[in-house]
């Protein structure tokens, strides 16, 4: 649990980028021409990500995925609640492309209706994620001293839980009753649950980064100069370590989404009338059903990992683009 | 050394007390403890009255608090409905789910620092892009995906595999290993890769190339070794990801451990068994941290020298 074990790992390891690193490598390779503006970072990822089939192919899927999440009508028209019992189990037909479930439900329109539970839990625990974070580790950052201190043992605290033993005592402890709790709400509680062990990840890479750029000459002349520290932080720091807070979160985005069906998948996620890729899965799962009814296993299985996949290799891409050691 | 083990030692009191503090906050004082005692209805007064006393819930936080703890350093996690101790519950169930759990271990590193290092050394070939596909797609399919599917290719229809492993046997818990072992056979050969291909960049390979070594003596011994250290910190933070997965795939292979009893006392609402579970693993996963960031700085010097 040092820093350095956090930092070694692959997916989450990023470079922060400050202008200087950026600046100085691609000066000489890319001189700009005589009139030619001069060029940001943004525009240098930018050209970069242009040029990789993976961006476009993981755009695609997110876009696919957040379209299925906000407007499920547009993609099918039958009713997910609509239990046809004497269908219990049928195979994929011209009727139901997907097949139908123990209940008789279709599943091709509970798997198009899943996806806005993903998609919600994953943005919500994200934001509060790189919210709460980020906040906490730009005052720890900046600030340093005890309260850097206090924030790093807390945060240190927090990432003594695994995060999927976290999640199944808090909501063991506050459950989602499937009848009374409003969809949103039990929405809401998974993610703040994943926000609540989760925010020491971003709150350690904002931390590191303000205490990298902090000592730069721009950020002391600005100080010189007499700005305050909020505008200090808003335009020198900030801008600098925002990109490795966006790559970690889209590639945590992606491993929320998975947290969740698999929280659901245990019985102690979202409950029942609500509908989630994750209790489909489970529904599907026993060796009674995987027998009888492979095909309600495969079509959530495939739409989830694929939501997981899209986000994984966004952030993935994007890094690749942002970090200038791998050019 | 001895002053780094020391000074790991003290950083560990503060995260046990913080863990164990906020785990007994969330359960006993913010949540309701009795609740699922009674079944399906609410408990009666006088049995709330009894367990917040026996319970010492009438007394103030601190003093709770710390009579829970005296209660957890003498190993008593408290008692579940069925009247038995939580802790021989799990006594009896636990060699199981650390074989599982090894087994799982051994198949993730080899697979996974093999593939690390052939992609590592081979970097921008076939091999590097077929090691960062296959890893990106199994970091993406959540584990009990794999575990249904693997149940249902390997055991229903090749019959490869016993379907279930009930019994707990090494031929049964193959099947099971590998699934919990997918997930970090691609963090590990992600960050194989990764420290092997910067590290051959360093500039001891170099000198080690220009005196005349072989390749593979420069790879295997020189580099390999620095590389080994990011994999075996990552070792801490995969007793995390494999205590999760334990849960999973112990359902759904229905292994009778630690695992499969967490998953059954959620769903039939024995609360004492949830929390004693879980703060046991939680304990147990702060304990091997501990002993890895030790390992660490046996490893590397560098970080016992601050």
């Amino acid at each position: 649990m040092t820093d350095t074990t956090d930092s070694s790992l692959d997916t989450t390891s990023v470079v922060p980028v400050t202008t200087d690193a950026g600046g100085g490598l691609e000066a000489p390779l890319r001189a700009p021409a005589k009139g030619e503006k001069a060029r940001s970072l943004g525009t240098d990822v930018w050209d970069e990500l242009r040029h990789r089939p993976m961006f476009w192919i993981s755009a695609a899927l997110i876009a696919f995925f957040v379209l299925m999440a906000a407007f499920p009508q547009l993609f099918t028209s039958t009713d997910p609640h609509l239990a046809d019992l004497s269908k219990a189990r049928e195979a994929p037909s011209a009727d139901a492309w997907f097949g139908r479930d123990n209940q008789g439900y279709d599943v091709y329109a509970r798997t198009i209706y899943g996806a806005r539970a993903s998609i919600l839990v994953g943005i919500f625990a994200t934001l509060f994620v790189a919210l709460l974070g980020s906040f906490v580790g730009v005052i720890a950052g900046y600030r340093a001293g005890w309260m850097d201190s206090l924030f790093s043992r807390i945060a240190e605290i927090f990432l003594g839980i695994p995060l999927l033993l976290g999640g199944i005592l808090f909501l063991y402890v506050f459950p989602n009753d499937p009848l009374t709790t409003p969809f949103l709400v039990q929405v809401g509680k998974v993610a703040l649950v994943m926000g609540i062990f989760g925010w020491p990840t971003i709150m350690r890479l904002m931390r590191g980064s303000v205490l990298q750029v902090k000592p730069n000459d721009y950020v002391q002349a600005a100080r010189a100069l007499g700005a305050s520290p909020t505008r200090i932080i808003g335009s020198h720091i900030l801008p600098n370590s925002l990109a490795s807070v966006i790559v970690v979160s889209a590639i945590n985005l992606g491993a929320y989404i998975s947290v969740e069906a698999t929280l659901s998948f245990l019985g102690i996620g979202l409950q029942p009338p609500a509908i989630s890729w994750g209790i489909q899965i489970s529904e599907a799962s026993g060796i009674g059903m995987i027998r009888a009814a492979p095909h309600m296993l495969f079509f959530p299985s495939l739409f989830l990992s694929l939501t997981v996949l899209s986000f994984i290799m966004m952030g993935d891409v994007v890094r690749d683009a942002l970090d200038p050691r791998l050019r | 050394m001895g002053k780094y083990i020391i000074r790991r030692l003290l950083q560990m009191i503060p995260v046990i007390i913080g863990v164990t503090f906020i785990i007994y906050v969330a359960v006993f004082a913010l949540g309701d403890p009795t609740v699922g005692r009674c079944g399906e209805r609410s408990c009666p007064e006088g049995y709330i009255a009894k367990f917040r006393a026996d319970y010492n819930l009438d007394k103030p936080l601190i003093v709770q608090y710390l009579l829970y703890m005296g209660n957890l350093v003498q190993g008593d996690l408290g008692t579940n409905f069925f009247g038995n101790r939580v802790i021989d519950e799990l006594a009896e169930r636990w060699p199981v789910t650390l074989k599982l759990g090894l087994m799982a271990l051994v198949i993730e590193s080899v697979i996974g620092i093999t593939a690390g290092v052939l992609a590592g050394i081979r970097r921008g070939k076939f091999i590097d892009s077929l090691v960062t596909v296959s890893t990106l797609l199994l970091i993406s399919i959540p584990i009990f995906v794999i575990g249904s599917f693997s149940q249902l290719i390997f055991g229903v229809r090749l019959g490869w595999f016993p379907v279930t492993a009930t019994q707990g046997t090494f031929y049964q818990l193959i099947m099971p290993a590998f699934v919990l072992a997918s997930v970090s056979v691609a963090y590990i050969a992600r960050l194989m890769r990764t420290n092997l291909s910067e590290n051959l960049r360093a500039d001891y390979v170099r000198t080690a190339k220009a005196k005349g070594l072989t390749n593979a003596r420069t790879v295997g011994v020189h580099t390999l070794r620095n590389s080994l250290i990011a994999v075996v910190t990552f070792i801490g933070i995969d007793i995390g990801f494999l205590m999760g997965g334990a849960i999973v795939t112990e359902r759904i292979f229905n292994i009778n451990g630690i695992g499969n009893f967490l998953y059954r006392s959620i769903n039939q609402k024995d609360g004492t068994s949830v929390v004693g579970t879980i703060v046991c693993l939680v304990l147990i996963y702060l304990v091997v941290n501990l002993l890895v960031d030790i390992l660490y700085g046996f490893l590397d010097p560098r970080i016992s020298h601050d």
